[in-house]
């Protein structure tokens, strides 16, 4: 998906385009359900989000993201702008110089970090893994998901920070 | 980019990655996080996981017509793009000054501010104070995020530079001291009013908005 995502920067290529937004959409809006939005309002925001992509892609920087990364970031971020209704303060982009390795080797170290990635997560005990897919998915805050699943604040917290350690220390041993 | 000693806090960047911290302190974050490749580095780690998860998400179907739909508003205007970052202001400072330079206000001693905010969330204001000089001691009565944006200054904490924030509760009473060569431009953020210990009268405060 990063290729697509770099011809739509690069070439301003509406077939690509239309790869993203068949990889994306359906899942973006499974994320916008999974936050509590309705169907129609999940699919509005859907659009708005891969309307973004299509007029920030100028600042996608595969040395800092691979396209799941940098699209689940505008999501999330848009999420936010609605719960507060007016846009949070955002950060610069930052640039990586010149210099350094071309894209394609960059896509390519991106990929396999991701593939180390799911594979930690794969490995996470079931009840680790839920609590990170909803802090990341249902974006709900600590406090909501302990309403829900009757766990104390600390228990989850713990919970999300042990997976994101476990996750770490998988992604150590795999590394060379 | 490098350099940066003095970081964000771990529960902060958790919740300016939430999107619940308070406007004046998200802010400095976002700040915070234009300058220091340290933690901008964390939050984008934070991302790529996040987009695993959305990558092995089952999707839910979109209705018929809505890629056709979407490829017709590609041409649509583009929205409105935050101002641009100026000089030793990144973005989101230049959102809070409106898109113009600052208008110092004098607070005497050569140390100038701008209030950029004040409202129930907290405060977020610039202040200019010139080499060597100290700012008036002061407790605090909340969370204050002091990130320095040009110049240096140290205290009981340590020292500050640009990119660096100190974090201070309210029972620190600390004394900044500019350094020496620029003039020191902060950032400073509460979630409280300050409490000022020897320039002004408490009860003027509320005139000064200090």
């Amino acid at each position: 998906m990063t290729e697509a995502l770099l011809a739509v920067r690069d070439h301003r290529d509406r077939e690509a385009f239309g790869r993203l937004f068949d990889h994306f959409a359906p899942r973006l809006k499974a994320m916008m359900l999974a936050g509590g939005l309705r169907d129609g309002s999940a699919e509005d925001v859907v659009q708005d989000v891969m309307f973004s992509v299509w007029h920030k892609a100028a600042q996608f920087d595969p040395h800092r993201a691979n396209a799941s990364a940098w699209i689940y970031g505008i999501a999330r971020n848009r999420r936010i702008d609605l719960a507060r209704r007016k846009p949070m303060p955002q950060p610069d982009e930052l640039y990586e110089p010149e210099s350094l390795e071309p894209d394609a080797a960059q896509v390519l170290a991106m990929q396999e970090e991701a593939g180390h990635l799911a594979e930690a997560l794969g490995r996470l005990a079931p009840e680790q893994a839920e609590a990170l897919r909803a802090a990341y998915f249902e974006e709900l805050s600590h406090s909501r998901i302990s309403e829900m699943t009757g766990m104390p604040l600390g228990t989850i917290k713990s919970r999300i920070r042990l997976g994101l350690e476990r996750l770490r220390h998988e992604l150590a041993r795999i590394a060379p | 980019m490098s350099g940066v000693n003095h970081h964000i806090p771990d529960d902060l960047l958790d919740e300016w990655h939430a999107g619940t911290l308070p406007e004046p302190f998200a802010v400095v974050v976002a700040t915070h996080l234009s300058i220091c490749e340290t933690c901008r580095a964390r939050m984008e780690a934070i991302d790529m996981l996040g987009g695993v998860v959305l990558d092995h998400e089952r999707g839910a179907p979109m209705s018929g017509d809505a890629k056709s739909r979407m490829m017709a508003a590609l041409d649509g205007p583009m929205p409105k793009p935050a101002p641009a970052p100026s000089g030793i202001f990144p973005s989101a400072v230049m959102e809070a000054l409106g898109g113009g330079p600052p208008r110092w206000r004098m607070l005497g001693g050569g140390i100038r501010q701008q209030i950029l905010m004040s409202d129930e969330a907290g405060s977020l204001r610039l202040l200019y104070i010139p080499p060597g000089r100290a700012v008036p001691e002061h407790g605090h009565q909340g969370l204050e995020l002091t990130l320095v944006l040009q110049g240096s200054f140290s205290d009981s904490g340590g020292s500050f530079h640009r990119g660096d924030v100190e974090t201070a509760h309210a029972e620190i009473d600390h004394q900044p001291i500019a350094g020496e060569g620029d003039p020191c431009i902060c950032l400073a953020a509460t979630d409280a009013p300050l409490r000022f210990n020897s320039m002004l009268p408490r009860l003027l405060q509320p005139i000064f908005r200090i």
